[in-house]
C-alpha cells in the first residue's frame, strides 16, 4: 500500500504537505461519523497532523481533487451515493469502506429481501401512509433508489476495510494513525462486526 | 484401544485409533474452525469448514469425519485450505441474511468468531438477500432462517438426545430449510416438547429464547457431552 504521507509542497522540498482526509456519508445513520468524533482528545492529537479537507464536518460543496484518504460510511443506495462514491473513488488514493453499512450492506440493505425499489416506495411511501399516500415523484427532490443496495466494494475498488457498527474510535484512531506512519493497518485481530 | 502413529505438519504424533482427526488435531493444540461438529452429536461433515489435505490423495477431507490411520500425512493451513475456509465462510455470510449489529447473538455467536478466526474483512460474494421467514409461533422460542446455516446441530440434538425428532430438513441447495415436524408452525408441533436443546446447540441466533435481548444470550453446551456420557456408561441404571 502506498505511504498516504503528503505530497512535496512546491516551493519547499523540505516540507511535506499534511496527508488530505475525507470523509463521506452514504446510506448510513452517521453512526460511524459519530464514532469518529469519540476519538475525543485523540482528535487534537490529529488536528495537527492531518487536513481534514471534505465530509458532513467540513463547510465544502464539492468533493476535492488529490485527496490522501477517504473513509466511506454507508452503503450504496441511491444513485446519489453512487456518483458521489464514483467521485470520491477517482479522486482519493485510498479508500476506506468505514463500518458495516459500507462493508456488508448491513441494515440498509435490509430491504433487498424486497424484489426492488418499487416495492420499497410502495411499502414505505403508500401501503403505510395514512396521510396523503403516494410516492413523491418531484424531479430533484429526492434521489431515486438502485433496486439493490450494495456494500460499497461492489460499486468501487476499495483499499481497506474497516467493519464494526459503529468501528470502534480506538480502532479508528489505530488505521488513522498507522497510515498516518507510513503503514497498512493489520486489522486481522482486531475484527469486530455489529 | 491399538496406538497409531501419524503426521500432522511434519509433526510426528500418536493417538488411540477410535479418535477423528479432529479430537487428534485439537488435542494436539491445532485449531481449525468447526461449525457443524460439537462434541456429543454424531459428526456428519456438512460445513467442510474442518477440511484438510491427507498426503496421497487429491480430495480434502473433513477431520470431524475422518478416523485415523497408521503414517497419515495431514495438512491443515496450506494455502489452499486457508483461501477455500474463508471461501466457505464468505459464502455462508452471503447465503442467508446477517446483520450483526441486530442480531440477538452478536458478540457470543459461533459464526461471528470463525469470520474472525479466518481474517474475512469482507465477503467477495454477492448477498443473495433471500425473503425467508422468522417462526415465533412457539410459546418460549424463535426460530430466525435468516441466520441459519444449516449446519443441522439442532436436528441431531432433538434426535439423538431428545429423542423427540421433531427437526428435519426440507428442500435442496438455496431452498433447503430446516422445518419442524411435517413443515408446520413450531408453535403447532405435537412431538416438541419445549426441552430446548435445539436452542442450545445453535451456533447462530437462528434459534433463541423469547424475551432474552441481545446481551443475555449465552448458549450452554457442556450439557450434551454430560449426556451423552452419562447415557453410554449406564450412569442412569443402578
Ligand atoms: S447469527 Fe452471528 S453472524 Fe449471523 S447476524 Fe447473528 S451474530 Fe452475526
Ligand atoms: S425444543 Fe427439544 S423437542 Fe423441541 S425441537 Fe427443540 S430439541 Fe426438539
Ligand atoms: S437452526 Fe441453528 S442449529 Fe439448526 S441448522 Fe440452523 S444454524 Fe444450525
Ligand atoms: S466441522 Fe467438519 S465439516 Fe463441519
Amino acid at each position: 500500500m502506498d505511504s498516504i504521507m503528503g505530497t512535496e509542497t512546491p516551493g519547499n522540498a523540505n516540507h511535506r504537505a499534511r496527508p488530505r482526509i475525507a470523509t463521506l456519508w452514504l446510506g448510513g445513520c452517521a453512526g460511524c461519523h459519530m464514532s469518529f468524533l469519540d476519538m475525543d482528545e485523540r482528535l487534537m492529537d490529529l488536528a495537527p497532523r492531518i487536513s481534514l479537507v471534505y465530509g458532513p464536518l467540513v463547510d465544502r460543496k464539492e468533493f476535492p481533487d488529490q485527496v490522501d484518504v477517504v473513509l466511506v460510511e454507508g452503503a450504496v443506495a441511491n444513485e446519489d451515493n453512487l456518483h458521489h462514491l464514483q467521485e470520491a473513488r477517482k479522486k482519493s488514493r485510498l479508500l476506506v469502506a468505514f463500518g458495516d453499512c459500507a462493508v456488508t450492506g448491513n441494515v440498509t440493505s435490509m430491504r433487498n429481501t424486497q424484489s426492488s425499489a418499487g416495492v420499497v416506495m410502495d411499502r414505505s411511501f403508500v401501503e403505510n401512509a395514512s396521510l396523503h399516500p403516494g410516492v413523491p415523484r418531484s424531479g430533484g427532490i429526492l434521489p431515486r433508489l438502485l433496486d439493490r443496495v450494495i456494500p460499497v466494494h461492489q460499486a468501487v475498488p476499495v483499499d481497506l476495510f474497516l467493519p464494526g457498527c459503529p468501528p470502534s474510535a480506538d480502532l479508528i484512531f489505530y488505521l488513522i494513525s498507522e497510515l498516518l506512519e507510513g503503514r497498512s493497518p493489520d486489522l486481522s485481530d482486531k475484527l469486530k462486526y455489529g | 484401544m491399538s496406538v497409531k502413529t501419524l503426521m500432522i505438519n511434519g509433526q510426528m504424533v500418536s493417538a488411540s485409533e477410535d479418535q477423528t482427526l479432529l479430537d487428534v488435531l485439537r488435542e494436539n493444540g491445532i485449531e481449525l474452525p468447526t461449525l457443524c461438529h460439537l462434541d456429543g452429536l454424531t459428526p456428519i461433515g456438512a460445513c467442510r469448514l474442518c477440511l484438510v489435505e491427507l498426503a496421497g490423495s487429491n480430495k480434502l477431507h473433513p477431520a470431524c469425519m475422518t478416523r485415523i490411520t497408521e503414517g497419515m500425512e495431514v495438512t491443515t493451513h496450506s494455502e489452499r485450505l486457508v483461501k477455500y475456509r474463508r471461501m466457505i465462510l464468505e459464502l455462508l455470510f452471503a447465503e442467508r441474511n446477517h446483520f450483526c449489529s441486530i442480531c440477538v447473538i452478536n458478540g457470543q455467536c459461533d459464526l461471528q468468531q470463525m469470520g474472525y478466526d479466518v481474517g474475512m474483512d469482507h465477503v467477495r460474494f454477492e448477498y443473495q438477500c433471500p425473503a425467508v421467514e422468522v417462526d415465533a409461533s412457539h410459546e418460549r422460542f424463535i426460530m430466525d432462517h435468516n441466520r441459519c446455516v444449516l449446519c443441522t446441530r439442532c436436528v441431531r440434538v432433538c434426535h439423538e438426545m431428545e429423542g423427540a425428532h421433531t427437526r428435519d430438513v426440507m428442500g435442496r441447495g438455496g431452498s433447503s430449510r430446516i422445518i419442524t415436524d411435517l413443515n408446520q408452525l413450531w408453535g403447532k408441533s405435537g412431538s416438541c416438547t419445549g426441552c430446548g436443546k435445539c436452542v442450545q446447540v445453535c451456533p447462530t441466533g437462528a434459534l433463541f429464547e423469547k424475551g432474552r435481548s441481545a446481551a443475555e444470550v449465552v448458549k450452554q453446551r457442556d450439557f450434551l457431552v454430560y449426556i451423552k456420557t452419562a447415557r453410554e456408561k449406564h450412569l442412569w441404571i443402578q
